[in-house]
């Protein structure tokens, strides 16, 4: 047995519902419940809906606020999803909650033909996004942005942290037609109120320039990738990073205008499998138009992922900081 | 007219009896398509557009409505049948049924058709999308009803039951499910594919009013609408209705039993004649 590694201590599972905030990382609680519950209060046309997941999805505020509004469906996501279109059908504008497994995977044709198919006024915000939970497959949503993206009409938003998810909720409220948004809920980290930016539906935004590489990335990926870019300034490796929120609809013109800028590796980073999510729905946009920049993904693997401590699991995956920074850097030789 | 019949018996009957013939009407235009259940299940579309609904003819989406999902998207043929007898749709329109371009597709989609209400064909929908609309219904304050109309193969389908659960939770009472029972699924009959009985314990069970009827005895079902409607208890109510597929016309009644009933070209128009010889010698 080797003697040479330090033995790093073993970490354990942490609770389903732990924030994905780092140790001293500044966090906004409830973010979505919030917003919820203040859109509410100026829009009488706004229900919610949940799965026996209330709690677990910060709609629970928006139910003590609003009891007469809000409907249990219990722990049935099919008749949560379709009950949702039907009092879209009705003149309301739903918000049904639930974790992203069930609400993609086990609901998707409830999803297909009740709501999108109608073009029904649903707004899907499902929590545990991709890998941000140690529970295994059963709860990770490896491939909850390639199932949506298949699906005609359907707009997809995956918010990088409390800010984008609290701006995020009035402006899928005024967009009519479905909605899928990955929901960030507990302490949810505050890391662009640092930065330039708003969040519009549609749009994606350079929240810092750099010469020698871009990352294009969504929801927590882009928290981390300014905790790369930050760290690469020492190397003096200079990065920039483009902030895609809307998944589908592409903001296409801003990606390819910033991809298309010479010179720069281009990585896409995603908290989901490399099939199927805004790496590929980005590398296929660059080769349509022509634009071929050296490109890269750092997305999870086309694999049923491991149980265990969400540190070590985005360390084994390549998504945390540290690992994304060392392979960048691998990259660029 | 009809001498077991009222009046207002009657008319609903010579409703069933143009339902019926405008479903042959529409399968002979195609050659093909479900007369078998369109036929089983006209007393009950006579029943709910000619008797039981609320609605506008003029204006299919008006607010106070009673609104009416066909869960079992299949059933298209006798739905549009019924809305061309409830004058939503022109009668003309029938030659259209399943042609390219057409408001008339052969699985019902809300998108194309005046009058509705889903876009059924994923059995097991209906129910779910009924509980939804019945809660905004009641938050509304609208006094209407919502009528799901689904098949027995979808008893199947585990979201009916989820539905089942949900709106005898919520104490839907604004929520009448009809359940057409003609033993028939894609691969035989119901009894041997998936077994649903005892099928009215397991409704009340799950807490629901719950009437079985003859769906092929207009009486029957008359009076089984108005008690569903008329119930004071807080519950959702279900109508389960026996039907014969291919009722009305001896021969296809007698057919070997398909979920799809093979209809040979010069049948349409015998199958027509004795409908029309029938209706005749009841008045």
């Amino acid at each position: 047995m080797s003697t040479t590694t330090a033995k790093k201590p073993r970490l354990t599972t942490s609770a389903m519902i732990a924030s994905i905030a780092s140790e001293g990382q500044r966090v906004k609680a409830a973010p979505f419940g919030k917003a919820l519950v203040e859109l509410a209060a100026q829009r009488p046309d706004i229900v919610g809906l949940t799965a026996d997941l209330a709690k677990y999805t910060d709609l629970h505020l928006f139910a003590q606020a609003n009891p007469e509004r809000f409907f249990q469906m219990g722990m049935a996501e099919q008749l949560l999803m379709a009950a949702a279109g039907g009092m879209a059908k009705e003149g309301f504008v739903p918000f049904a909650t639930t974790y992203a497994v069930f609400g993609t995977r086990r609901a998707f044709d409830f999803v297909h033909q009740v709501i999108a198919e109608e073009n029904l006024n649903v707004k899907m915000c499902c929590a545990l996004p991709g890998l941000t939970t140690g529970y295994g497959p059963s709860h990770q949503a490896t491939e909850d942005i390639a199932l949506m993206r298949g699906i005609p009409g359907m707009t997809i938003v995956d918010p990088c942290d409390a800010l984008d998810t609290e701006q995020a909720v009035p402006q899928i409220a005024a967009h009519a037609g479905p909605v899928y948004m990955r929901l960030l809920r507990g302490n949810v980290p505050l890391v662009l109120d640092e930065y330039d930016y708003k969040f519009e539906l549609g749009k994606a935004k350079l929240l810092r320039d750099g010469k020698d590489v871009l990352v294009i990335s969504s929801g927590i990926m882009t928290m981390r990738a300014l905790e790369v870019a930050k760290e690469l300034e020492a190397d003096r490796v200079d990065v920039a990073v483009l902030h895609v929120p809307t998944i589908k609809p592409l903001d296409t013109s801003t990606i390819l205008r910033e991809a298309g800028r010479s010179g720069r590796l281009v990585v896409v980073a995603e908290n989901h499998t490399t099939i199927g999510g805004l790496g590929e729905a980005v590398g296929t946009e660059l080769l349509r138009s022509g634009v071929t920049p050296q490109f890269r993904q750092i997305a999870l693997p086309d694999a049923f992922l491991d149980a265990g401590a969400l540190p070590t699991l985005h360390d084994r995956y390549g998504i945390s900081t540290a690992v994304m920074a060392t392979t960048i850097k691998g990259w660029l030789g | 007219m009809h001498t077991s019949l009222s009046p207002a018996h009657a008319r609903v009957a010579d409703s069933a009896y143009r339902i019926r013939r405008f479903a042959l009407r529409m399968g002979e235009v195609q050659g093909q398509g479900y007369v078998g259940q369109a036929l089983g299940y006209a007393d009950v579309l006579a029943t709910a557009y000619c008797h039981a609904m609320n609605f506008r003819a003029e204006d299919p989406s008006w607010e106070g409505r009673d609104r009416f999902l066909l869960s079992h998207g299949h059933y298209a043929i006798a739905f549009y049948a019924a809305l061309i007898e409830a004058k939503i749709i022109p009668e003309d329109e029938l030659e259209t049924y399943g042609s390219d371009d057409s408001r008339l597709p052969m699985s019902g989609m809300a998108t194309y058709t005046p009058g509705m209400e889903m876009s059924g064909g994923s059995l097991g929908q209906g129910l779910p999308i009924a509980v939804g609309m019945a809660l905004g219904l009641r938050l509304k304050g609208n006094p209407a009803f919502i009528y799901n109309s689904m098949s027995d193969g979808e008893l199947d389908e585990g979201p009916t039951w989820e539905a089942a659960m949900g709106a005898a939770h919520h104490g839907l009472s604004n929520l009448i499910c009809l359940v057409d029972i003609n033993n028939q699924q894609a691969d035989g009959p119901s009894s041997k594919i998936m077994g649903f009985e005892p099928l009215a314990d397991k409704w009340a069970a799950f807490g629901w009013h719950v009437q079985r009827v003859d769906g092929n005895d207009l009486a029957a079902v008359i009076a089984a609408f108005d008690t569903a409607r008329n119930l004071a208890e807080p519950k959702p109510r279900v109508i389960l209705c026996d039907t014969l597929m291919g009722k009305g016309v001896p021969f296809l009644e007698t057919r070997e039993k398909n979920h799809f009933i093979r209809v040979d070209p010069p049948e349409w128009q015998q199958a027509i004649d004795i409908l029309d010889q029938a209706q005749g010698a009841a008045r």
